[in-house]
């Protein structure tokens, strides 16, 4: 009894968490769009998770680039079945490591990072004074860190996954000696642009939404006291990474 | 204007995330920036289209000339029906021709090859237009057929060289 | 005397704690109105509940005989543009100068051109006497100093009413004093309606002109600080003489004796 109970209690708790989450996102973004006021805080808020996620998507992705290489050559060279290397790693990075690792590295760097600052301007009660101030913190601050996220994590996919080709192409073609055309030209056969890259936006843009709506919430709904941020920042890298992969596997199965 | 190095930076970051696009597009993809791929339609019946796929590529030589555009069953004859999108610049091809399902390696991708007839205007023989039927059809190789075969004639010959003991 | 603010029969509870059992109390227009009590009382909750924020769990909040609480959020934020409240930690926005900490209001409810706001905003940091530190980022600024420039924040666009909440709580007294003639000269030359909520009872009751004293979820007594000085019930008196056990016990009520307790 006191198991059902509890798993009961913890239902009805998981529950109301999403419905307040539904309910803070649908308010952050549902009405009328103020541009004009909400544009220079769009591209602020693009510059802290968008630009500066850059680093550490850009070297990621030229190291799995570059493992895939060297791994896939490994094997494929036994089958002597070097030429299609350039399918392996395209394939590979665009289908699944791309979108999947930009966004686990996204909610890391990104998502951890919005949390904090959302949590931390409510225990300093920055979010009561704007609401005070009769200015809406959902509009002024989370939707425009919403949009952001929404589209930078896409645009770090693309980044990403360039990157991780030309990696893998700089250890296959120029360090291990795969020929240069037959690379490209093996590529160019397998990746459907209306297949492939597209199905890589897509799940781009969900992992978008799923990652900056779950930091976005944790750091709006957290306790605010030092281990309450500490603890949803510890959330929001958690669940958007158990996200991330679940999602990953339906969009998969769904779509390919 | 005022110069604004925030502004100008994340301009950099969406036009390097464009151009990653592009990229992935034109150099991974191949997608090609021919916007006059005007194609004309033709069908063929097969017995057994196999595992061929939509968007299989309809080749010449080894050389692509348009794409599996539909596969279903002909309610009628109920037998399978292959459409090709075949491009326009392609358009002197004999109603002689033969379409046959092959397959690119061992264990690659089917695709359709085209063997181009004659050209005979005496024999009644037309260049192939929209809608057109090609009725020169070779179905794919199907692997367990394949081996039934070849294990029928292991099969016979060894009964034969019984015999002869 | 007109009212500003009018609460209701007024009960508030979070999870089984009950803050406010039936309290009723008015704000009169222009003046400046203490709420004093011991902390733990829920005073800043009253805060939040004359603001919206909060939703009581029976009786009503009217505003300029407005219900607070039936407005829809757009009527709320509407409704929010006449009042402005100073936080207790300041609040301060830690991305932005003073300078622009105090034109976000402006900037956010106004249209007007930057020479206007400029103009606007030097004469709110003149008022507080930070017109030195605009340029100056919130960590810069020492407790006293925060508050002073989220003083001026809130005067930004000229409220009606403005809810102080624990605006001397850890300052020191020249701070104090400094904030004391602050409000009290906010109240004069701008007119606004003030509540102060606090336990700095010395500073409050110079400047007050009403004080509620709060104990329990109840409003214990009122009147102006001559009144409450004379009084007589036990409870006010512990309250203002600061006497550390009386009525209001010194203990936090338990079931058990300490004895069963250990």
């Amino acid at each position: 009894m006191g198991l059902i109970n509890s798993l009961g209690r913890w239902g009805v708790k998981k529950l109301s968490s999403l419905g307040r989450a539904t309910i803070m996102l649908f308010y952050s973004l549902v009405g009328k769009p103020q541009f004009r006021k909400n544009f220079a805080q769009f591209v602020e808020q693009l510059y802290v998770v968008g630009v500066q996620s850059i680093s550490i998507i850009v070297v990621s992705g030229l190291f799995i680039g570059m493992v895939l290489g060297l791994q896939g050559f490994n094997v494929l060279v036994d089958f002597m079945a070097e030429g299609a290397l350039g399918q392996l790693v395209a394939l590979s990075i665009i289908r699944e490591l791309g979108p999947v690792v930009a966004a686990l590295l996204f909610a890391g760097r990104a998502g951890s990072a919005l949390t904090a600052e959302i949590g931390l301007k409510k225990a300093t009660e920055q979010l009561t004074s704007l609401e005070m101030m009769a200015v809406d913190p959902l509009r002024r601050v989370i939707a425009p860190r919403f949009w952001a996220g929404f589209v930078s994590l896409p645009l770090l996919t693309l980044i990403f996954t360039v990157v991780g080709i030309y990696g893998g192409k700089l250890v296959g073609v120029d360090w291990l000696g795969v020929d240069d055309g037959i690379f490209w030209s093996g590529m160019r056969a397998s990746i459907v642009f209306s297949d492939d890259i597209l199905m890589c936006l897509i799940k781009s843009f969900v992992f978008a939404i799923v990652v900056t709506w779950i930091a976005l919430f944790n750091g709006y709904d957290l306790i605010p006291t030092s281990s309450g941020i500490s603890k949803a920042t510890t959330n929001t890298v958690v669940q958007s990474s158990l996200a991330i992969l679940g999602l990953d596997f339906v969009l998969t199965a769904v779509m390919f | 204007m005022k110069f604004n190095k925030l502004e100008f930076i994340v301009g950099c970051f969406v036009l390097a995330g464009i151009i990653a696009g592009v990229i992935l597009a034109l150099n991974v993809a191949g997608l090609t920036l021919n916007f006059n791929q005007d194609t004309y339609k033709v069908k063929g019946y097969f017995d057994n289209v196999g595992s061929l796929k939509l968007r299989a590529p309809v080749k010449i030589g080894g050389v692509v000339i348009g794409r599996v555009s539909n596969i279903y069953v002909d309610p009628e004859k109920l037998t399978p029906v292959v459409e090709m999108e075949i491009q326009v610049n392609y358009n002197n091809l004999s109603s002689d021709s033969k379409a046959s399902i092959l397959t690119a390696g061992l264990i690659g991708e089917q695709y359709i090859g085209i063997t181009p007839g004659f050209y005979d205007e005496d024999l009644g023989s037309t260049y192939l237009k929209d809608g057109d039927v090609l009725s020169d059809t070779g179905s794919a190789i199907v692997l367990e057929d394949l081996i039934g075969k070849f294990l029928y004639s292991l099969q016979s010959s060894g009964d034969d060289s019984a015999k002869k003991e | 005397m007109t009212s500003l603010i009018d609460v209701k029969n007024l009960t508030f509870s979070y999870g089984i704690r009950k803050i406010y059992d039936n309290l009723s109390l008015t704000i009169p227009k222009g003046k400046i109105t203490a709420i004093l009590g011991p902390s733990g009382t829920g005073k800043t909750t009253l805060l939040k509940i004359i603001g919206g924020q909060l939703k009581p769990d029976l009786g009503e909040v009217l505003y300029d005989n407005i219900n607070v609480h039936r407005l829809n959020r757009a009527d709320l934020y509407e409704l929010r543009t006449r009042m402005s409240m100073l936080f207790q930690s300041g609040a301060l926005f830690t991305e932005m100068s003073v300078f622009d900490n105090v034109a976000f209001p402006i900037r956010e409810h106004t249209d007007l051109p930057e020479e206007i706001i400029r103009i606007m905003v030097l004469m709110k940091l003149e008022a507080v006497g930070l017109r030195g530190a605009a340029s100056l980022m919130p960590q810069e600024l020492s407790g006293g100093m925060a508050r002073r420039a989220a003083l001026a924040r809130s005067i930004a666009l000229d409220p009606e009413l403005i809810m102080y909440d624990e605006p001397f709580a850890g300052q020191d007294p020249i701070t104090m004093a400094v904030l004391v003639k602050l409000i009290k000269h906010l109240n004069e030359t701008l007119g606004v309606t003030s509540i102060i909520v606090t336990h700095d009872v010395t500073e409050v009751m110079s400047i007050a002109d009403y004080i509620y004293i709060l104990s329990e979820g109840k409003v214990i007594s009122s009147g102006t600080p001559e009144e409450l000085k004379k009084s007589r019930e036990p409870q006010v008196k512990q309250f203002i003489n600061g006497e550390f056990d009386g009525p209001v016990p010194f203990n936090y009520p338990t079931e058990k004796t300490y004895l069963q307790d250990l």
